[in-house]
C-alpha cells in the first residue's frame, strides 16, 4: 500500500480501513516504510525540480509489489499521467523502464477492487444516509466512472443518495484553495449546498483531499454533516453495534 | 467595468480581480445562467453524435499537423489568396497590425468602418487605434454592440456580453440609441439593434473582420456566425479588411468537414452555424467587396509554437466550451482574467501572448479539475499546459520567495523518511496552540496565519491525529511479532 503523505499524516483511519478491507478479502498488505509523497503538490504548483527525485524513491519502495493500492485518486493520477514523462526527463533509461513496468500495477483503492479484483460486494455494512462526490482526478484522469458507486450500492444498510452536480469540482485544487481562496470558497459553497440538500449524514469520496475541503466548510458551518473516505465505509462491518460515521 | 480595454499588462492580479467579481451578485447570476444554458445545449448535441470522440481526435490531428507545417501552409495561403485577388499583409505584432489596418482605412478615406465580431481585433485593441485616427468603428455583432454601447469589455470569446441580462441590455440600448420606450423581450432588443445597424450596413463602405479559418489550399477565408450581421459586413462594403492570427490556417477545404462539426456544437450547442461564409479573394464579376486585404498577424504565436509543451495552445478554435465548463469562470465571469481571452483557454493563452507580468497569476486561476480538457473539441490538455506555465512562473520568480523556500523545505522532507517522520511530529507540536476541541473531543483549527489564512476564511481544518498511519502500522507489526505471527 502507498498511503500517500497526507493520508499518513492526517487520515490514518483511511489507511487502516484499506488494510482491513484487503485483509478481509484474503490479501497480504505490505507497507514499505521509506515511502513519503508522490510529488503532486510540487508538480502541480510549478516546482517540478522538487518533484523529480520522488519518482526514483517511489520506484525503489514499490518495485517488488504485485499491486500498489493507493487510497487517493489524485496521487494515482500524478503517478500515471506524469511519472513516465518525468522519468524520461531525468534521462535515466533504467528508471524509465522500471516506471513503465510499475505504473500499470498502481491502482486507486476502489479501482483495485472493481477493475483488478472484479468485486462489487466486499461484505460491508454501513447503516447511514450517504452521498458520493466524484473527485475530479478519479472522474477525469482515472475514469473511475460508476465504480465507486457500484461498491457503495453493494453495502448493506446504506441509504445512498445522489449528489446534485456530483461531477463538479469542490474547489480544493491543492494550493488553489489558498492562492485563490475566495473563488475556491465560492465553489465550495455550491458543493456543500448540494451535500446539505441530500440530507445525508455523511459525504464520501475516493479522496480525503476533497473531503478535507468539504468537511472544513461543513464543520465551520456547524452542520453536523460528516465526511468519510470510501475505504472506511467499505471496512465497516455488522458487529452488532452499528458503526458511526467519522 | 469601464471602457478601458482589458489589458494583461495593467490588469490587477486574478485573485484581486476575482474578489471584486465575486461581490457582483447580478453578474454572477447572469454568468451562471448563461453558461448553464449553453452547457445544456452543448451536452444535448454532443451526446447525439456517435463519433464525437473520433471527431475530437481528428480535430486534434488536423490542428497538430497544421502547426507542425505552419510555415508551408501560410505561404500556400498567401499564394492562393493573392492569386484570387486578395492582398496579403504580414504583421509581426499588435502594433504593426494596427498600423497596417489604420493605414488601409485611411487610404480609403473612410471615417467609419463596420466590424464583425473578432477577438483578434479585441486582442490588439484595434478600435482604440481606429478612434485615435479619427475613424469610428461600429460593432455589428449583437453582443459586441452591447459591449461597445455600454463602454464595457467582452467577457467571453463566443458570447462577449454573457455577463449582461436583458434588463441591463435594454437600459444600454435605450440610453445609447436614444429610444423613448423599449421592451425587454429578445424580439424588442433584436429589433432595436436591427434598426440601429441596418442604416450602418447600407452607408459604411469599409468592413473589418476577423477569421475563423484560413484555407491554405484555396486561399479562402471562413467566418461562422449566428446573426447574419457578419454576412452583411462581408458582402455590402466596397473594401473588406480581415485580421487573422497565423494560427487560424487549415490545410484543405475538406478539413472544414471536421472543424465545422466540432465548432458549432461546442460553441453554441448548434448542429451547424446559421451563417457560414467562405470567400476567396475578390469576385471578378463585382459581387461583394472590390478590395480585400488580409493581415496575417504573429503577435507571439511563433514563440508559443517554439515551446514544445505550450504549443498545443495554438490548436484552439475559439469555441469557448472550456469557459462554460470551468467552475472558476462560472464563479467570476471573464473580466477577472484581465484579457479578452478569459477562462481556461485565457489562462494558458494570455500568459503566452504577453510578457508574464500580471498574467503570471492566470496559470494559477484553476483547480486543475480538467473539465476544460474534457469538453475541448480539439483535445487541448489545458491542465497540462497550466502546470507547464506554473513552472515557468516559478522559475521566473526565483528560489528566494517565501513560497519557494517553503516548497524547497517540503521537498527536502519528502526526500527522506527520517525527515518526513520528524516533520509529522513537528507538525503536531506546531499546530497545538491553534487547536480547539469540539464537542466530540475532535481537534479543529479555526485560524491559520499568513498565506494559509485563505483556508480558514470559510473552512476549519481538522487537527492532526496523535498517531500517524506509519506509527500505527509499526505498533501493529511489533505486537504481531510479539504474538509470534
Amino acid at each position: 500500500m502507498f498511503i500517500t503523505c497526507y493520508n499518513d499524516t492526517l487520515f490514518p483511519e483511511t489507511g487502516k480501513a484499506v488494510v482491513r478491507v484487503l485483509e478481509r478479502l484474503g490479501h497480504t498488505v505490505e507497507f514499505p516504510a521509506g515511502q513519503t509523497c508522490c510529488g503532486q503538490m510540487h508538480w502541480n504548483t510549478g516546482y517540478q525540480a522538487e518533484a523529480l527525485p520522488l519518482v526514483a524513491r517511489f520506484v525503489a519502495q514499490f518495485r517488488h509489489a504485485e499491486a500498489v493500492v493507493v487510497p487517493s485518486s489524485s496521487c494515482v493520477a500524478m503517478i500515471r499521467d506524469h511519472y513516465p514523462k518525468m522519468a524520461a526527463e531525468l534521462g535515466d533509461a533504467g528508471l524509465q523502464a522500471e516506471v513503465e513496468a510499475l505504473v500499470p500495477r498502481v491502482f486507486e483503492f476502489s479501482e483495485f477492487l472493481t477493475r483488478r479484483l472484479g468485486l462489487e460486494d466486499v461484505g460491508a455494512y454501513y447503516p447511514h444516509r450517504v452521498t458520493y462526490h466524484a473527485s475530479c482526478h478519479g472522474l477525469r484522469n482515472l475514469e473511475l466512472g460508476d465504480g465507486p458507486l457500484r461498491l457503495l450500492r453493494a453495502v448493506r444498510g446504506i441509504d445512498l443518495v445522489v449528489l446534485e452536480g456530483m461531477e463538479q469540482c469542490c474547489g480544493f485544487g491543492g494550493t488553489f484553495a489558498v492562492k485563490n481562496a475566495e473563488v475556491s470558497s465560492a465553489m465550495l459553497a455550491e458543493k456543500t449546498t448540494a451535500v446539505l440538500n441530500t440530507r445525508a449524514e455523511a459525504c464520501t469520496a475516493c479522496d480525503n483531499s476533497c473531503l478535507m475541503h468539504i468537511q472544513g466548510a461543513l464543520h465551520r458551518q456547524r452542520t453536523g454533516v460528516q465526511t468519510v473516505h470510501l475505504a472506511e465505509i467499505l471496512a465497516s462491518e455488522d458487529t452488532g453495534s452499528a458503526g458511526a460515521a467519522r | 467595468m469601464s471602457g478601458q480595454p482589458l489589458d494583461p499588462r495593467t490588469a490587477p492580479t486574478f485573485p484581486a480581480a476575482a474578489r471584486a467579481m465575486l461581490g457582483d451578485t447580478q453578474l454572477r447570476k447572469n454568468v451562471r445562467h448563461a453558461t448553464g444554458v449553453i452547457q445544456t445545449k452543448r451536452a444535448r448535441v454532443v451526446e447525439e453524435m456517435p463519433d464525437w470522440q473520433e471527431l475530437r481526435e481528428s480535430g486534434r490531428q488536423i490542428r497538430e499537423h497544421t502547426m507542425r507545417h505552419l510555415d508551408h501552409y501560410l505561404q500556400q495561403f498567401e499564394q492562393n489568396c493573392t492569386r484570387a485577388g486578395g492582398v496579403v499583409h504580414w504583421a509581426r505584432d499588435a502594433e504593426e497590425a494596427r498600423r497596417i489596418v489604420v493605414g488601409l482605412v485611411q487610404a480609403e478615406g473612410a471615417r467609419e468602418v463596420i466590424k464583425i465580431k473578432s477577438m483578434t481585433t479585441e486582442e490588439i485593441q484595434l478600435n482604440k487605434a481606429l478612434e485615435a485616427a479619427g475613424v469610428h468603428p461600429y460593432e455589428t455583432d449583437l453582443a459586441e454592440l452591447i459591449i461597445q454601447l455600454g463602454q464595457d469589455q467582452p467577457s467571453h470569446i463566443v458570447v462577449p456580453a454573457l455577463h449582461k441580462n436583458r434588463q441591463q441590455i435594454r437600459e444600454i440600448f435605450q440610453r445609447e440609441m436614444h429610444l423613448g420606450t423599449l421592451g425587454e423581450s429578445p424580439q424588442d432588443l433584436a429589433d432595436a439593434a436591427r434598426r440601429f445597424l441596418r442604416e450602418k450596413f447600407l452607408r459604411v463602405k469599409t468592413g473589418v473582420s476577423g477569421a475563423n479559418f484560413l484555407i491554405a489550399e484555396t486561399g479562402g477565408v471562413c467566418i461562422v456566425e449566428s446573426e447574419g450581421n457578419g454576412r452583411m459586413c462581408l458582402t455590402l462594403p466596397e473594401t473588406l479588411i480581415t485580421v487573422a492570427g497565423i494560427d487560424k490556417v487549415v490545410p484543405t477545404f475538406k478539413d472544414l468537414e471536421v472543424l465545422l462539426q466540432l465548432l458549432p456544437r461546442s460553441a453554441t450547442g448548434e448542429r451547424m452555424n446559421p451563417y457560414n461564409s467562405i470567400w476567396t479573394g475578390v469576385d471578378a464579376d463585382g459581387d461583394g467587396p472590390r478590395r480585400f486585404h488580409i493581415v496575417l498577424m504573429d503577435n507571439a504565436r511563433t514563440e508559443i509554437l517554439a515551446d514544445e509543451e505550450g504549443r498545443q495552445t495554438l490548436h484552439c478554435i475559439r469555441c469557448g466550451a472550456c469557459q462554460n465548463a470551468c467552475p472558476v469562470y462560472r464563479q467570476t465571469g471573464g473580466h477577472a482574467y484581465g484579457s479578452v481571452y478569459a477562462g481556461p483557454i485565457g489562462a494558458i493563452l494570455t500568459p503566452q501572448l504577453q510578457v508574464l507580468n500580471h498574467a503570471q497569476t492566470l496559470p494559477y486561476a484553476s483547480s486543475l479539475c480538467g473539465a476544460c480538457y474534457e469538453v475541448c473539441p480539439v483535445k487541448i490538455n489545458i491542465p497540462e499546459v497550466l502546470i507547464h506555465l506554473r513552472n515557468k512562473v516559478v522559475r521566473k520568480k526565483g528560489p528566494l520567495t517565501p513560497e519557494a523556500l517553503a516548497m524547497r523545505a517540503m521537498g527536502l522532507v519528502f526526500r527522506s523518511e527520517r525527515r518526513f517522520r520528524a516533520a509529522q511530529r513537528m507538525g503536531r507540536v506546531a499546530e497545538a496552540p491553534l487547536v480547539r476541541k469540539d464537542g466530540q473531543g475532535q481537534g479543529w483549527i479555526g485560524w491559520l496565519p499568513g498565506l494559509l489564512g485563505g483556508w480558514t476564511q470559510v473552512r476549519d481544518l481538522q487537527a492532526m491525529p496523535q498517531q500517524s498511519f506509519r506509527e500505527w502500522w509499526e505498533q501493529r507489526e511489533k505486537s504481531e511479532v510479539s504474538r509470534g505471527n
